[in-house]
């Protein structure tokens, strides 16, 4: 395979990620405390300020299934007795643990000194860090965000978020950082975020134009890579995303269609929305799939698990635990069935889709569990025709390539046959 | 049921048989019947505070699909293959109009699939009342008491609104004894098959505890007390068999015929996790005092180690199958699991591996409610249990 082109924003990332890593793979020297947390809900500011370094589990595991690691990650998690049938992120992390634990640059991870259970939008998430307490044998601080089940952030839920950042969460981080909390260097970082954040919306609602000058989707979790991991709330990141939204802007006056590891795609022929994650075994593969049909995702439902920034949130300094609770909460899988419809619907109609993705993965519930009824909801409320198609994270023996093509070909064929007025 | 005798237990259990088979909800659709302005509220597993259902005028009715008695035709479509099978058997029972009768339905927060479910049912059914009964997770109990008393009240509120009576703090008070009452008849029972297992078959007690969520409080114990006391009358004979405590099946229950199975191989099940919200709360709720502030503080000092929270002591999980099984005098453990559960599933490696340290002989399996066959885990458990006579004492 060719070697994927990189523009400058990417370059950046990865001297970022290089960079991070090797800082956590001298922790243990040079006694930098380390806290792994998830990324919906990710309190990276917080952690930042008390000048620890975050860990993203998820992060890992899904680096690991680009690198072709996973497979034998999840086996080793599945000899010891975990089942065939639950996430294979949990399986991945804990294999990756077990076989030496070198995180993507293939540098040694750190022990963690805190396991920030923020209880976000997954149910996984609770299990996963039972199951890495008892491999580290290490503090776990639990931060339930009450999922909006009735498609608000109610009061008492936010009361309930602070009081647990107050006299929890902060005092587990004082302990294990040794540093006292500090509310201003809290929210310098939160304004960092901020900044940040009206960057990537910028990236994101570049979605709109046409051509798009961005893949929403697979192009996007690269955008999206460093504010849903450690990078939000630094000058780093700030850096990046403005690169970044330089770069896609350019590309947006010269009416130029994305960047793909094959180069620039041109003759934009598909606008697809995208739910679901996508699968990173065969990643570039699965992009491939899309861009040689000339298929532009968009828009993604998967890249707002991090945040649902282009809905308005921005990171507010001058209330700096509560809008931490307001981004837990607002991250995608804590919204509803009916609120992730609604939001589907808006990317159908604001970037004027004429397409519309579920990729469904095995291993994740808070996905995958009532994504045929999205699918039957937004056809019906937008009349545009939805495909389905299944994989799993970083279980390669979960990614059938002739199925997913055959089944991507025949869809690109409906939209084209509705395009001549030949269905309903 | 002859009248002026009291009931054989043969007769009680074809009571309580004959409700659990119904899966046209008959119990509760005569209820309402005989009860006109009533309603009735469903909820799915694990828990849910039935006592608030109450206290506003609804029956409580559980929730636990349609097991191996239900052929799936719509529920099919709304999930993956993937997907464990009790939600699109719930969805079956209630596109096909099994459960047009439920004005309310609450969704715990038991996994992520049962959460989905919550929003899909306001999707499918929007004239219903649903509620996704998130449960705090703090290991701070006063935290924990304060978020939960904040959706407790809720949803008294709520119910009260759907079913026209807003419950005082006597009607709540009332409710709240009543179910200490429930649990405690659970626990009787409970107690009873756990010294005497030749005596309560764990099918009759199921069923009886499946009957017991489709029909008033009252009603149930007044039919758990007298199958206990039928139980008195008709002593079984005591065999051979090893005693296990059944983990893993508080959610997607399992096949009547797979816990006859496990029974009829050799084992007594002297402990299990089967429709655990019957006795999730270990101890009674206090009566004195604010009664929605006393079930809140009920919920945040159990003392109850499930899959479903989060179990904020790191040795919990190793030490709590050696506490159960040494409470129910077992000699093993068979974790005996619904497939595609991530709760159980995720709990099982940490749960074995506490008992295996303590050597405590184990085996596992996976089922679906709507399992057919049963030789292959009468084959496990009947090997099972003769291990553990043969190598048990060693």
């Amino acid at each position: 395979m060719a070697e994927a082109l990189k523009d400058r924003s990417m370059l950046l990332q990865k001297e970022m990620l290089a960079r991070h890593f090797e800082r956590l793979a001298r922790a243990p020297e040079t006694g930098e405390p380390v806290v792994y947390t998830f990324v919906p809900g990710n309190l990276t500011e917080l952690i930042r300020s008390f000048d620890a370094l975050p860990v993203l589990p998820e992060i890992n595991a899904l680096q690991s299934g680009m690198r072709k690691l996973s497979g034998d990650y999840i086996a080793e998690a599945e000899r010891a007795g975990h089942s065939e049938d639950v996430c294979t992120y949990v399986k991945c992390d804990i294999g990756m643990m077990r076989s030496g634990n070198l995180g993507p640059g293939g540098l040694k991870l750190p022990k963690p000194d805190l396991l920030l259970l923020s209880y976000t939008g997954c149910y996984t998430f609770m299990k996963w860090f039972e199951l890495l307490r008892e491999e580290y044998d290490c503090p776990t601080v639990m931060f339930h965000v009450p999922y909006q089940g009735d498609g608000v952030l109610e009061p008492e839920h936010r009361s309930y978020m602070l009081r647990q950042l107050r006299e929890q969460v902060i005092p587990a981080l004082e302990k294990a950082t040794g540093r006292k909390y500090d509310e201003d260097k809290l929210r310098h970082h939160l304004a960092l975020s901020a900044k940040a954040e009206d960057d990537l919306v910028a990236v994101l609602q570049a979605g709109k134009n046409r051509p798009s000058p961005i893949d929403g989707y697979f192009g996007t979790v690269y955008y999206v890579g460093p504010i849903f991991s450690a990078f939000r709330g630094t000058e780093e990141g700030v850096e990046y995303y403005r690169t970044l939204r330089a770069e896609v802007e350019e590309r947006a006056a010269l009416g130029l269609g994305p960047i793909t590891p094959d180069g620039p795609l041109e003759g934009e022929r598909y606008r697809l929305v995208v739910e679901g994650p996508p699968n990173w075994t065969s990643f570039r593969d699965f992009w491939k799939m899309f861009s040689d049909e000339k298929a532009v995702v968009v828009a993604s439902t998967y890249t707002k698990v991090g945040g649902t920034y282009d809905f308005g949130f921005r990171h507010d300094p001058s209330d700096p635990l509560g809008t931490l609770a307001d981004y837990c909460s607002g991250c995608y899988t804590n919204l509803n069935l009916p609120s992730r419809i609604d939001m589907i619907c808006r990317y159908i109609e604001e970037y004027q889709a004429d397409g519309f993705l579920i990729n469904s993965v095995k291993s994740c519930n808070s996905f995958s569990a009532g994504q045929l009824m999205i699918l039957r909801e937004v056809e019906k409320r937008t009349g545009i025709p939805g495909a389905f198609i299944e994989s799993d994270l970083v279980d390669p023996r979960y990614f059938s390539a002739a199925n997913i093509k055959n089944r991507l070909e025949s869809y690109f064929q409906m939209i084209d046959a509705r395009r001549l007025g030949k269905t309903a | 049921m002859a009248a002026g005798h009291a009931p054989t237990r043969a007769e009680l259990v074809e009571k309580a048989r004959d409700i659990y088979d119904d899966l046209d909800f008959g119990a509760v659709r005569r209820w309402l019947a005989e009860h006109p302005g009533r309603k009735a509220a469903g909820y799915l597993p694990v828990y849910v505070p039935r006592e608030i259902i109450h206290a506003c005028g609804l029956l409580p009715v559980g929730i636990h699909g349609g097991g191996d008695r239900l052929e799936i035709i719509r529920g099919d479509a709304f999930y993956q293959s993937y997907i464990c099978h009790l939600p699109r058997s719930v969805i079956e029972l209630a596109q096909s109009g099994r459960l047009d009768m439920l004005s309310a339905v609450l969704f715990p927060s038991t996994c992520d699939v049962i959460r989905n479910l919550s929003g899909m049912w306001k999707l499918l059914y929007p004239d219903a009342y649903v509620r996704y009964i998130d449960v705090p997770q703090t290991p701070d109990r006063e935290a924990g008491a304060d978020f939960w008393e904040s959706e407790l009240r809720r949803l008294v509120d709520d119910l009260g609104a759907v079913s026209g009576h807003h419950p005082t703090d006597a009607d709540l008070r009332a409710s709240v004894e009543l179910y200490n009452q429930t649990r405690a008849m659970v626990r009787s029972l409970y107690a009873a098959r756990r010294e005497r297992p030749w005596d309560l078959p764990s099918e009759e007690l199921y069923v009886l505890l499946r009957a017991g969520e489709m029909i008033p409080p009252e009603e149930f114990i007044q039919l758990a007390r007298e199958y206990l006391a039928a139980v008195e009358a008709e002593p079984g004979r005591p065999r051979d068999n090893s005693r296990v405590v059944v983990v893993g099946a508080f959610c997607e229950q399992p096949p009547l015929g797979l816990i006859i199975s496990i029974e009829r191989a050799g084992c007594y099940v002297v402990d299990d996790d089967f429709l655990l919200g019957n006795r999730f709360l270990l101890r009674d709720v206090p009566l004195d005092g604010d009664p929605v502030r006393a079930l809140a503080e009920a919920f945040v000092s159990n003392d109850q180690c499930t899959s479903v929270l989060y179990e904020s002591d790191p040795l919990g999980k190793k030490r709590v199958m050696q506490e159960r099984v040494a409470a129910a005098g077992a000699d093993g453990i068979i974790f005996a699991t619904p497939s595609f559960c991530d709760p159980a599933l995720l709990d099982q490696p940490m749960l074995r591996s506490g008992a295996e340290k303590a050597c405590i002989p184990c085996i596992a399996f996976k089922y679906a409610e709507n399992t057919g066959q049963f030789q292959q885990f009468r084959e496990q458990a009947g090997t099972f249990a003769d291990s553990i006579k043969l190598w048990g004492a060693a």
